[in-house]
């Protein structure tokens, strides 16, 4: 009989290693906004932003909501990052043109599903639309797919967003994380 | 020949926004402030002279809430308000929820509410319909509420907005006529570029 499990468990399973490694990486680049909707990619991350008196751990409902916060962040003066699930990228589209008319720098990790060895036909559409949909919306998409490029990568897209004023998307492969058992 | 009856949301919209948004809001250089689409948005233009205190929407429908809140929680020396329409926040009323999580002490969210989508061409929205946005907020958690319909009222609220000491919620019904006729600048990135200069001091 084939081993099923949770989306935690499956989590649970994931190195935690790379994704303190993020965590830190982003602290280290004074990011004190975190917004998401519950990721079991993103559980390290999440978890440590909700323990971290020093930033705002915001918990949203769609995660466009999280497109609009980080634009109000930059009209502050403070940096924010948006984690979802590519599935997640669906729901921002519209907002995505604040970001791009409005020229805001802009940070958001994806992890990934529907893009290497999914077992979920529900996830393939979107994860599949994920890269074309971020490139024609004027994002800069960089993948990840080994541990070591993890820090790297948050390094280059830091300097990308906050001193070039872009738009980035880092996209937490399958090939990083794993693909989940069904 | 007579005329074609005036278009109304019903009896409990009946005030006038170009009077009744000044006077909730008084003194507009005490806040930085996010306008939501269309009539709110030219609302708050008129309001500031279209100043480098505001940044006004005119897309992204559903946007204003949620960026008053990136911006609140970075500026917590300052108050922020959300200035926005029924329409604009139907759209994203779970920003509502999200929002009473936080509770950030220095936002405050007026919804001026004319039951109708203004710049579309006055289509009935939700709210003249029976659906009432102040219960939502109660419904999402937000403590300080409280609906406007008449001139006796618009005192409270604006009091609530000064001084509330937690995020408040005013749905300020008003009829569906036109807000104040007003220029305002529509390139979104050099709206960014003003507010920054205006509020930071940095572009």
């Amino acid at each position: 009989m084939a081993a099923t499990m949770t989306e935690d468990e499956h989590a649970r399973e994931i190195s935690s290693g790379w994704q303190n490694e993020l965590y830190d990486a982003l602290r280290r680049h004074d990011v004190t906004q975190f917004s998401y909707v519950p990721d079991a990619g993103h559980r390290i991350c999440i978890d440590r932003s909700i323990a971290d008196k020093d930033v705002h751990s915001v918990a949203l409902t769609t995660e466009e909501e999280g497109v609009a916060l980080a634009c109000g962040a930059h009209l502050g003066g403070k940096r924010s990052v948006l984690l979802m699930q590519s599935s997640g990228l669906g729901n921002c589209v519209n907002f995505l043109s604040m970001v791009q008319g409005g020229r805001f720098p802009f940070l958001t990790i994806l992890s990934m599903r529907g893009d290497f060895g999914e077992g979920n036909p529900w996830q393939i559409s979107m994860g599949q639309a994920t890269r074309p949909l971020l490139q024609t919306m004027g994002f800069i998409v960089l993948e990840v797919t080994k541990p070591a490029e993890v820090v790297p990568t948050v390094d280059a897209a830091a300097n990308m967003v906050w001193k070039s004023g872009q738009a980035v998307a880092i996209l937490l492969t399958q090939k990083l994380i794993g693909a989940k058992a069904f | 020949m007579s005329k074609p009856p005036e278009r109304t949301a019903g009896p409990r919209y009946t005030l006038d926004r170009i009077t009744a948004v000044p006077a909730i809001v008084g003194d507009a250089s005490d806040f930085l402030i996010i306008g939501g689409l269309a009539g709110a948005a030219k609302d708050m233009a008129a309001l500031t002279n279209d100043g480098p205190n505001y940044y006004g929407l005119a897309g992204a429908m559903g946007a204003a809430v949620m960026m008053g809140l990136g911006l609140a929680l970075a500026r917590p020396d300052k108050k922020v308000l959300v200035a926005t329409g029924d329409g604009e926040l139907l759209m994203n009323v779970g920003a509502l929820a999200t929002v009473s999580l936080l509770n950030p002490p220095n936002l405050r969210i007026l919804c001026i509410d004319n039951g109708h989508y203004g710049e579309t061409g006055y289509q009935k929205s939700h709210t003249c319909l029976g659906v009432d946005l102040e219960q939502m907020a109660i419904g999402a958690g937000i403590k300080a509420t409280c609906s406007v319909e008449k001139e006796a009222d618009l005192a409270k609220g604006a009091k609530m907005l000064r001084e509330a000491n937690g995020t408040c919620f005013v749905l300020l019904r008003v009829k569906p006529t036109d807000g104040p006729k007003v220029k305002r600048l529509m390139d979104p990135a050099a709206s960014r570029v003003r507010f920054r200069l205006g509020t930071l001091g940095q572009p």
